[in-house]
This record gives C-alpha cells, structure tokens and sequence, in this order.
C-alpha cells in the first residue's frame, strides 16, 4: 500500500483480480476524445463532400498560364452524391459553415491532449524510433514476441501524430486560401496560392486513406476498440502496460 | 433542372458562362443548391448566419492599411478570363458621353468623365488576382484610388457601405467602407500597360488586390455611399458577400 494515501475506492479496485472486476479498468478513452472523435468524423466528412464541389469549379492547380501541377486527380467528374452543396456556393457555404465547428472539435482534441499530459502516450517521439522498427518486424513476422508498449505502439503513434499534424496543415492551408492576402505569411509558408490549394487538396486523399485504413485496421485486428472509442471502456483481448 | 449544367463557374471563356446564365439565376431561388433534400431547408438559416458570421470574421481579418504582394511585369499571367453576365461584350454605344456618376451619402455628389477621373490621381501595381473558382492569375493595373474620388465628393458621416453599378445587364456590387477606401482600391482604366479593354470591363472597373475577383465590379457607371448594406449580383445568389482575400 502507498503511503500518499490515493482515494479508498482505487484501493479497493487494486484488491480484485480484473477478471473480477471489470468495472474497475480504467476509462481507456476520456470523455473528450470520444466525443471530439465522433464528431471530427462526420464533420470531415462532409468537409470533404463540400471540398469536392468546390474543386469541381477549377480542377487544376498552379498560376493561370503556367504548367498545371501533377495531379492525378484531375478534372475527374465526381459523381454527384460525393458532392455537398449542388454549386459553387452552396459547396463554399456548406464547407465554410462546417469548417468552424470542425475546428472547435480539433481545437478541443488538442487542447485535452495537451493539458492532460496524454500526448506523452500518443506523440511520436525520437524514443519511438526503435519500438516503431521493433513492431514493424512483429508484423513481419520477423520476430515473435510483441514489443511492450504503453498504450498504443510506436506505429499507432506515428499514425496519430501524422494525423494531429495533417489536420494543422488542413487548417493552416483552408485559411491561406481564404485569405491569401490578409494572411500572405501563411501562403508564403506554403508556397503560395495555388501551392496553398495543392496542399490543402493533399490533405483530403491523405485523411481519406488514413480512414481507410484506420477502419480496416479496427475491424482486422480490434473491433472491440470501436467500443472502447464509444464508451471508453476497453474489454478486448490486447493487454497494454496502462489503459 | 440538372446541376450538371451548372458548369458555369468552372468555364474558363465567358460564352459558355454566359449560356449557363440563365440557370444561375434559376437555382439563385436555392442557396443551397436543390432542394432534394429537405435537411437543406431547415438548414439554410443557420448556414447564412454562419455566412455573416464569417462575413465579420473577414471584417475583422481586413487590414485597412495591409498591402497586397506585388509582383514583377515579367511575372504576370499569359493568360487572363475575363467575364460578363451580358450575352455580348458590353460596349458604349459613344464612349465619349460615358460619365461615372458618385452619388449617395457624399457632400458633392459629382459626375466625372474618363479625362478628370484619370487627372484626380494614377495607381499602378502588379497583383495577383484571386477567383471564387480558385484559378488566380498576375496582371498589372492602373487607375483612381477610389479614396481620391472619395475625398473629392467628401464622404458623409453615416456612409458605411458602397454600391456599385454597371451597364453589364444589371451586374452590380456591394462593399463595406474600409474595403473601399483602402488604398489600393481603384478605378481602374488601364491593364498591362494598356487601356482598359471591352472584355476586361471598358472604359473603367473596380479592382482591388484585397476582394475576389466577382466583388470587382466591371463597365462601371455609378458609385453610391450608403448607410444600409447592397447585395451583389452574385451575393444575392449565396455567394459571400464580403468576399475578402
């Protein structure tokens, strides 16, 4: 027993074996996090859909003039039910509707990540290099045993800490684009204007194929963590060192 | 009605816009596009607000005194849209009897031919222009700073707004007092060293580096200060109406 006396009912926890006391697992997901989580989703969504109709105005990147940029995408005729708003407007009005209640959902994601001191369990570090080879080679089969890890491994926090960074540059560039002039030292970061489109076009197939994979990942490997994002409680079959 | 038609704003010469008009103006009924879905009705009220709400986020983002970038001549556009909601390129019938009418909430409401326009005082920058579609293209302009003439007319205390009026069928812009009287807002009569083309919007447009490119009001014939807030062609449409950059 420690001596800083913590509250009696995490004592008594600590007595049952966890087979016995199911309830007594700690919320694997903080409140925050699932509901930022579900919301992000549709929102995103839906920004996409928008974005898309918005793109179909001008399908291409790069001054008027000048050699276009790569774009395998190109003027692809997006059929009409992946598209959110019928025209022009109603895709800009849709898009710059949703984009401030996206905005307050990262916004308060990451300011729970930062104040609850849990980016220490999901931020991809230097320290996560060796662990992120270590679990690349489980998956290879090239080694036999799990590496440890905290809560998620060295791969899942690559993965998340990506996904923080591609939804600051989702923001940063959506904001240069809608004022490349008021806000020209954000466009000059990213390379200006059109580069500014390009890399706010990038964002969307990125954050597309990230859900992909994010779902089939949860479906092949845990979908009992499609609960824990849902009630926060986690009951599946993996053991972590915390949570 | 199909929405597939509604190519319009992705045409890059204006016939074609033009062709599309007409459907425009018909779908202008739903802001939101069509109303296939009633979850759009209900939400139109609160995707306005959010309009106007962003409206003022822009206000507060405008920089009255924040210049554009500018660039060098041997870095503008090869090619440059030019658009207009009128069937046919709008021309004067006699250039020579075309005056700019300033009119409203002004001391001296004036009427100025081309001549004195061009003697009040001469801008000239290299900017890049932004369009609603995302396509932006270099060019340089030159003109009146809007603030001359403003300063000519003496601006009344309760003008907040301007309205802007063209021969373009109608075409006609609204802005807010700031935007207007920044200083690289102008009437402009001249492009790439050049007069002012018919296309471009002859024989004076609006044109500020700060606004998108709908917000710059062509073939102008009359500015007016006002007190209460105009529409816009497009804006009347659902487009935003500050529409800064």
């Amino acid at each position: 027993m420690p001596n800083q006396a913590p509250s009696a009912h995490n004592d008594a926890d600590k007595l049952l074996p966890p087979d016995q006391a199911p309830e007594a697992k700690p919320v694997r997901h903080h409140p925050i996090v699932r509901v930022t989580h579900w919301l992000a989703f549709p929102l995103l969504f839906l920004m996409m859909a928008s974005g898309l109709q918005i793109y179909r105005a001008y399908p291409s990147f790069g001054e008027r003039g000048a050699t276009p940029y790569p774009n395998p995408v190109g003027a692809v005729a997006f059929p009409e039910w992946t598209r959110l708003g019928g025209w022009l407007a109603g895709g800009i009005n849709w898009h710059f509707f949703l984009m401030w209640p996206l905005i307050l959902v990262g916004f308060s994601y990451f300011v729970y990540l930062l104040f609850s001191g849990e980016w220490q369990k999901l931020v991809f570090r230097p320290r996560d290099v060796r662990p992120a080879f270590q679990m690349t080679r489980y998956y290879l089969r090239l080694r036999r045993e799990h590496p440890a890890q905290g809560k998620h491994n060295a791969l899942q926090k690559a993965a998340y800490t990506f996904i923080l960074l591609l939804g600051v540059l989702a923001v940063a560039s959506g904001f240069a684009i809608w004022k490349p002039v008021q806000l020209s030292w954000l466009v000059g970061l990213l390379g200006g204007f059109q580069s500014a489109r390009y890399w706010h076009f990038w964002t969307v197939w990125l954050f597309a194929g990230f859900t992909i994979v994010h779902v089939i990942l949860v479906f092949a490997v845990d979908p009992t963590s499609l609960l824990a994002m849902t009630t926060g409680r986690y009951r599946g079959r993996f053991t972590s060192d915390e949570a | 009605m199909r929405r597939d038609e509604q190519r319009a704003i992705e045409q890059k010469n204006s016939r074609a816009f033009i062709q599309r008009r007409d459907f425009l103006a018909a779908s202008a009924a739903g802001l939101l596009s069509g109303c296939d879905w009633a979850g759009e009705r209900a939400l139109r009220r609160p995707m306005m607000a959010a309009s106007r709400f962003n409206d003022w986020v822009s206000a507060r983002l405008f920089s009255a005194s924040r210049l554009a970038p500018k660039y060098d001549a041997s870095q503008r556009s090869t090619s440059f849209p030019n658009y207009f909601i009128s069937g046919m390129t709008p021309t004067l019938a006699d250039p020579s009897a075309w005056r700019l009418e300033i009119g409203g909430l002004v001391h001296t409401p004036m009427l100025l031919s081309i001549d004195e326009l061009r003697s009040l005082a001469r801008l000239t920058y290299t900017v890049k222009h932004h369009c609603v579609e995302g396509w932006s293209a270099i060019a340089t302009w030159t003109g009146t700073p809007l603030r001359a003439v403003a300063e000519r007319a003496g601006l009344a205390r309760e003008a907040r707004f301007v309205r802007f009026d063209s021969f373009d069928n109608g075409y006609y812009n609204g802005w807010d007092l700031p935007s207007a009287l920044h200083p690289e807002t102008i009437l402009a009569w001249g492009f790439n060293d050049r007069d002012l083309m018919p296309d471009h919007g002859a024989p004076v447009r609006l044109y500020a580096p700060h606004k998108l490119g709908y917000k710059l009001t062509k073939y102008l014939t009359r500015i007016t200060f006002l007190a209460e807030r105009p529409g816009g062609y497009w804006e009347d449409q659902g487009y935003p109406w500050f529409a800064g950059v």
